[in-house]
């Protein structure tokens, strides 16, 4: 790459960094009051307690911990797939990835908080770290609360590094083109970067093992959360099949952020040229088998529920197939399958907006989904007088707009201080020999579409 | 004199720069090249790959594993209560937290390695300079001796760099 391209590529990337448009200071105000109102009322839940929440007897469960599975689900978009296209040396990764791994510490960190916002006394909430206790309290590695502490917070520490350390180079790009106090802070963040053929092959080779280390993490994560339902004895919860299910659904749902996401930086920062229509019709190929795969697996979960015939299992399998949860899983079904499907399929269809108008569909049917594992179960538990009905009060709905309020301020708040494409990994890229290699897997991924 | 480099606009240049500086008795230890990108395809980007990362990686894990064991079993064993003749240490169970606490491991060891390898956080070497946040390819030498000092310049020069600066 000659060095006008290289300028102009860096120029454009670091345009959000460097400059902030009066539209910025207007979305953050925005969607800072929405986050304010949903700390407000998370203090009005604290002071009146869980009452004033639609949890009761017997479905203690509701919103929160479908937000809680929701986001961590979402969280799947990101190291994951990244880590598995750097493994595969994906050479159309490159401006994606770091769109991506964003959406992982963060969605991390909003899901993470779900379990505190459910606790009546959050100030407990350390009570949940398993050290060997001086309270007289025994900490129980057998339950998956505890499980889910091991495992939520590795991923979210893994995910953070493997976010930070290859923004490390571009951090120093900064700290050489500015001056006063974003090249002091610039400066401190890049630890002295300067960029040996030393420090390259470290970073790379410790990119490398992450990526390895990352892909189990990630997939125990979204197995140990399905296990906080399924290690229950509660109708259609008790399943060996809700890992792998939950699993795919949340790379499924994952992707569908991601599409979306991107798709928005594309327009905001003006970033046509660097996530081209090629990376939405590729991730929206992955999204469409992730589609077929999560329809493979609720069908597998419904005909064998529906097989077995057990009673309880069968009072909680009607309840969505045509009692009063059906409108939703039905809803479920279009918004996962029926849209996407065709959208994503036919290659005349597969363009920007369609993977868009796709993804948005999966982004509400995979809440739903989480909804209709949760709630439908707890309310038709096995013995007819334990069961109930859950319906969302206003708290609830209000925390669950500010979550998604927070996803947006924080992201973009993090594309105001860091480069949200990686810039260094987009320059490898145009390299001849890379080059070459991406206009070779583009024949072959052109040669294979539907 | 702390250091003579000079500046190329291409990895061509830097690498011709590179394979002078060598022809004129330069080790390849004492030339230090820098870039804003990796450049693994020129001989001077592909120098220091050898790395004993990936077992410290391993070592790491294994850390993580014995502490993950030690942590859930010394705990459990720690209070005495009746499980009804079932073993006391549940390790099926303290698989999940062994299996996090070995990955956990594995990745602070990859990270501190390249902490300590890359020598970050550390402080800019006093010939960097932040024209190579702009494209171009430092080629330099540090402390050459006087008799070295007019080869490397010498050399480098040959190279066509931007610019050549003495520091």
């Amino acid at each position: 790459m000659n060095l006008e391209t290289d300028n102009r590529l860096t120029e454009d990337l670091l345009r959000p960094v460097l400059h902030t448009t009066r539209r910025f200071y207007v979305a953050v105000a925005v969607f800072s009051s929405i986050v304010l109102c949903g700390i407000a009322t998370w203090g009005y839940q604290i002071y009146n307690g869980m009452g004033v929440t639609g949890d009761n007897w017997p479905v203690f469960w509701g919103f929160h911990e479908t937000n809680f599975v929701f986001w961590i689900g979402i969280s799947h978009a990101g190291t994951l797939i990244s880590a598995i296209l750097r493994i595969v040396n994906a050479t159309w990764r490159r401006p994606v990835t770091r769109c991506a791994e964003v959406i992982t510490a963060f969605a991390l960190m909003i899901g993470a908080l779900f379990p505190l916002v459910h606790l009546g006394r959050p100030w407990l909430a350390w009570w949940l770290i398993p050290y060997p206790s001086e309270r007289g309290i025994w900490p129980n590695y057998r339950s998956p609360l505890v499980w889910d502490f091991f495992a939520i917070n590795t991923y979210l520490l893994s995910s953070l590094l493997f976010l930070i350390l290859p923004a490390l180079p571009d951090f120093a790009l900064i700290r050489d083109r500015t001056t006063g106090w974003r090249n002091r802070v610039y400066g401190f963040l890049s630890l002295g970067w300067h960029g040996t053929p030393k420090q390259w092959h470290r970073l790379e080779s410790a990119m490398h093992i992450m990526a390895l280390a990352i892909i189990p993490i990630a997939i125990s994560v979204h197995t140990i959360v399905s296990f906080d339902f399924s290690m229950a004895v509660v109708p259609m919860w008790h399943s060996t099949i809700f890992g792998p299910y939950f699993v795919a659904g949340a790379i499924f749902s994952g992707i569908a952020a991601l599409i979306i996401v991107m798709a928005l930086l594309r327009k905001l920062l003006h970033l046509e040229a660097y996530l081209l229509p090629l990376h939405f019709q590729n991730l929206g190929k992955l999204m469409l088998t992730m589609s077929l795969l999560w329809g493979y697996f609720v069908f597998n979960e419904r005909l064998t529920t529906w097989y077995g015939n057990s009673p309880h299992e069968m009072n909680v399998f009607w309840s969505t197939q045509n009692g009063k949860y059906a409108p939703l899983f039905w809803t479920m079904v279009i918004c996962n399958f029926v849209i996407p499907f065709p959208l994503l399929t036919i290659k005349r269809l597969r363009s920007i907006t369609a993977t868009v108008i796709a993804s948005c569909g999966v982004v509400v049917g995979m809440w739903l989904e989480r909804f209709l594992i949760i709630v439908p179960s707890l309310s038709r538990k096995a013995t007819s007088y334990s069961w109930g009905a859950y319906t969302p009060q206003w708290p609830e709905i209000v925390i669950l707009c500010s979550s998604f309020a927070a996803m947006a301020l924080l992201y973009l708040l993090f594309s105001k201080f860091i480069p949200i494409i990686s810039i260094w990994e987009l320059k490898v890229g145009q390299h001849p020999q890379m080059k070459a290699a991406a206009e070779v897997q583009d024949a072959e991924a052109a040669g294979e579409l539907i | 004199m702390t250091a003579i480099y000079g500046l190329y606009a291409t990895p061509d240049g830097a690498q011709k720069a590179f394979d002078r500086l060598r022809a004129a008795g330069i080790s390849e230890n004492e030339i230090t090249v820098m870039s804003s990108e990796p450049l693994e395809e020129y001989q001077f980007g592909s120098r220091d790959r050898q790395t004993v990362m990936p077992w410290l990686a391993i070592l790491g894990a294994a850390t993580g594993l014995t502490a993950a064991y030690f942590l859930t079993s010394l705990t459990q064993k720690a209070w005495a209560i009746n499980t009804g003749g079932m073993p006391i240490v549940s390790n099926w169970t303290n698989m999940i937290v062994m299996f996090e606490l070995t990955m956990l491991g594995a990745v602070f060891a990859t990270v501190l390695t390249l902490m300590k390898t890359a020598r970050l956080p550390g402080r800019l070497p006093k010939f960097y300079d932040p024209e190579i946040s702009n494209g171009k390819i430092l080629v330099g030498v540090a402390a050459p001796n006087a008799r070295d000092a007019d080869i490397v310049e010498g050399a480098l020069r040959s190279a066509r760099p931007e610019i050549i600066k003495s520091v």
